[in-house]
């Protein structure tokens, strides 16, 4: 070590000393940029943190404890909610809001994906009409088409079923999906497709074993949106359902504010602690694609 | 065992540009055809033509002895090997190679032979559990050779399939290729090959026949000695050869000799050139390759007078780059008759060897130094 020290120059020194500093500056500002973020990151965070804590405090503490560790904490929110004050539990709004939501996620990707294939890969008449009409809805505000659309599904019968639900989404209605669809087959060369034309796919095949496959980064975003958007989807439930044995949990969440007296808030709040836990899942499950899906606009060569 | 015809074929994309002027082919059963042409000739539009990608605007296209016009690719008995490969991404090799006969419901140990023999063919056993992404190019573009191979088609279809490979590896699946031909040729198997490249190298060596086109018409179709020793015009004289053919302007009188006017001298030819022209005079280009000019001694007559501009030492040969007049021509040397001494000041004096040059119509391209007898 001593005879390491006495060989280094001065200049040597120097730049030690420089380099030492350099990585100094190089932690505290990483300390703070790091800091900044949690901070901020907290700030977001805090009301979900903030519902998670309520949900185990008593409906007096909520809001004579302002912090989000409950002092005293307990599960009867839980099992109050779920019970509800209707005849039915949380378990029937739950699976009301599955019912909804499976058929209505494989409707749309079976449709879109269907739709978008047409749009991207084929030339017929009156396309270029039809895709401005596609876009044109896409940036139609939902609520102009409220009214007419209660009319037909109620001239068909159709009120208080999940058929308003589901229908429109089987039929590609959902413009944003078929449009994001689009753009993502528009990346993707289409010599595999050729391939497997000559290799003696028809349209149908090379869609199901060629198209699909390649998309199923986008795909799976899709359907993520759909089933994330239709979990929290209220105003349509509210419009087309009017049998309490129907309702799926969004509505259901509002039902507990509407019946009781005094609001339970402890309830209400479990359950939409509870209403979260099956779209985070599915979140994180997916998360790898669902990223890729809507970073990438296509297959690497 | 399929011949493969093309008549007066057509194409005309929906932007109302023309393609293909009605062109006309035959591929001999076994024949391994080479188009070749510039870029935007149309070659890949041919070729998508044949494998029913593209539709047909005229003419007909008859593979064995059914018309394909209105079948499906699937239905043509065609595969196709595509520049960038085009595999399945999402599909390892094995079920790249075995997605054709998996349509069509082929038993599966009948496909599992058939992949474990086109691997071996093509020595990709390695392979067959990977992902394309897996690959490097050669690898991958073989994958792609195996997915045409496996399906026993009567005809082959290759789009540029080497030209995305580095020099050295396109040599080697260049030879991969023939091979394989020659390979199926023996066995009896259907080896009709149509292939598209750019590159006439690839279309020197591996052609049987070679079909040169350009902006969507034929120019010539001969094997490659015969496109090489009599191009039929200009185009094909100019395109087929490395370095290129010079093509100079000139005047052509015949009275007694061959007088030839360019620039500000006269080349005269003897009986030989004289007994194949089918013209008497007029605006001709002379077509003599690099390889066909050689140094003139000092006392030699007949010669061009011209400038060398500068000198390329390429190993085995040396290029000369000469400016006659404002003309300016290539001249190819083998080294060791390469002198310095024999370029004085810059000037030099070429004589092409007569029996080598050519002579095109101007107006027309047409070569007008073919007749029979040569
Ligand atoms: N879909 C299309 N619509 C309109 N014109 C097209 C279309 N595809 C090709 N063309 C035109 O047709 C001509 C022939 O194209 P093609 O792709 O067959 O050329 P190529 O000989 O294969 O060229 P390269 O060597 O560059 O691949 C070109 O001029 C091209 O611009
Ligand atoms: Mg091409």
């Amino acid at each position: 070590m001593a005879e390491e020290i006495t060989v280094r120059t001065t200049a040597e020194l120097d730049s030690a000393r420089t380099l030492a500093e350099g990585r100094r500056m190089h932690a505290i500002s990483s300390a703070v940029r790091y800091a900044l973020l949690a901070g901020v990151g907290f700030l977001m965070l805090y009301p979900l943190i903030w519902l998670i804590g309520a949900s185990f405090k008593t409906n007096s503490e909520i809001f004579a404890n302002p912090g989000f560790i409950p002092s005293e904490p307990t599960l009867n929110g839980y099992i109050d909610g779920w019970r509800t004050s209707t005849p039915y539990t949380f378990a029937t709004f739950f699976w009301n809001t599955f019912l909804i939501i499976l058929p209505k996620t494989i409707g749309t990707a079976i449709s879109c994906a269907a739709v978008a294939y047409g749009f991207a890969r084929f030339e017929f008449p009156g396309k270029r009409i039809l895709f401005a009409t596609l876009i044109a809805t896409l940036l139609l505000p939902n609520v102009v088409t409220r009214i007419p659309q209660y009319l037909l599904f109620r001239d068909l019968g159709w009120l208080d079923s999940f058929l308003p639900l589901w229908v429109p989404s089987a039929f590609a209605g959902d413009a944003f999906f078929v449009f994001m669809l689009i753009q993502f087959l528009r990346a993707i060369p289409r010599d595999m497709e050729e391939a497997a034309r000559v290799d003696g796919a028809n349209t149908l095949q090379t869609l199901i074993y060629i198209v699909v496959p390649m998309l199923a980064p986008a795909l799976i975003s899709v359907c993520l949106f759909q089933f994330i958007w239709t979990m929290n989807d209220f105003l349509g439930p509210l419009i087309y359902l009017s049998s309490v044995d129907k309702y799926p949990i969004s509505l259901a969440l509002k039902l507990s504010i509407d019946t009781t007296e005094a609001f339970q808030w402890n309830r209400i709040l479990a359950m939409s602690v509870l209403a979260l836990v099956p779209a985070l899942t599915v979140f994180f499950l997916a998360q790898k694609y669902f990223i890729e899906g809507i970073s990438t606009g296509g297959v690497k060569g | 065992m399929a011949r493969l015809q093309i008549r007066n074929l057509e194409k005309v994309y929906s932007n109302s540009f023309k393609a293909v002027h009605g062109i006309s082919l035959d591929v001999d059963d076994g024949e391994f055809m080479v188009l070749v042409g510039p870029s935007g000739c149309a070659k890949s539009t041919t070729l998508r033509m044949i494998a029913g990608l593209e539709t047909i605007t005229g003419g007909e296209i008859r593979i064995g002895d059914r018309i394909v016009n209105n079948l499906a690719p699937g239905q043509r008995g065609v595969s196709m090997v595509f520049q960038n490969y085009a595999l399945y991404p999402h599909m390892k090799v094995r079920s790249n190679l075995a997605f054709g006969l998996k349509l069509k419901r082929r038993p599966k140990p009948e496909i599992e032979d058939a992949t474990e023999a086109v691997a071996n063919t093509l020595e990709i056993d390695p392979l067959l559990d990977r992902l394309p992404k897996q690959l490097s190019g050669g690898q991958a573009q073989r994958v792609a050779v195996g997915r045409a191979l496996i399906k026993k088609p009567d005809v082959f279809l290759f789009d540029e399939p080497l030209s995305n490979l580095d020099a050295k590896l396109r040599a080697s699946m260049r030879v991969r290729i023939t091979d394989l031909h020659k390979r199926l040729k023996r066995e009896g198997q259907s080896s009709t090959v149509v292939y598209v490249t750019h590159d006439q190298t690839e279309a020197m060596t591996m052609g049987d026949r070679i079909c040169v086109m350009k902006d969507g018409c034929i120019m010539q179709v001969a094997d490659p000695v015969t496109l090489y020793n009599r191009p039929e015009n200009a185009f094909v004289a100019g395109f087929i050869g490395s370095p290129e053919m010079n093509l100079m302007e000139g005047t052509l009188a015949v009275n007694g000799g061959v007088n030839i006017r360019l620039a500000d001298q006269v080349l005269t030819f003897g009986e030989d050139v004289g007994n194949r022209l089918d013209v008497r005079g007029g605006e001709v280009l002379l077509g003599v390759r690099p390889q066909h000019l050689r140094i003139a001694a000092n006392d030699e007559e007949n010669a061009l007078e011209g400038h060398v501009s500068h000198i390329e030492f390429m190993g085995h040969e040396v290029y000369l780059y000469v400016d006659v007049g404002d003309i300016r021509l290539v001249v190819v040397v083998p080294s060791e008759q390469y002198h310095p001494e024999d370029i004085r000041d810059d000037r030099i004096r070429l004589i092409p060897r007569e029996t080598a040059v050519h002579i095109f119509d101007r107006e027309t391209g047409r070569n007008v130094s073919l007749s029979a007898n040569a």
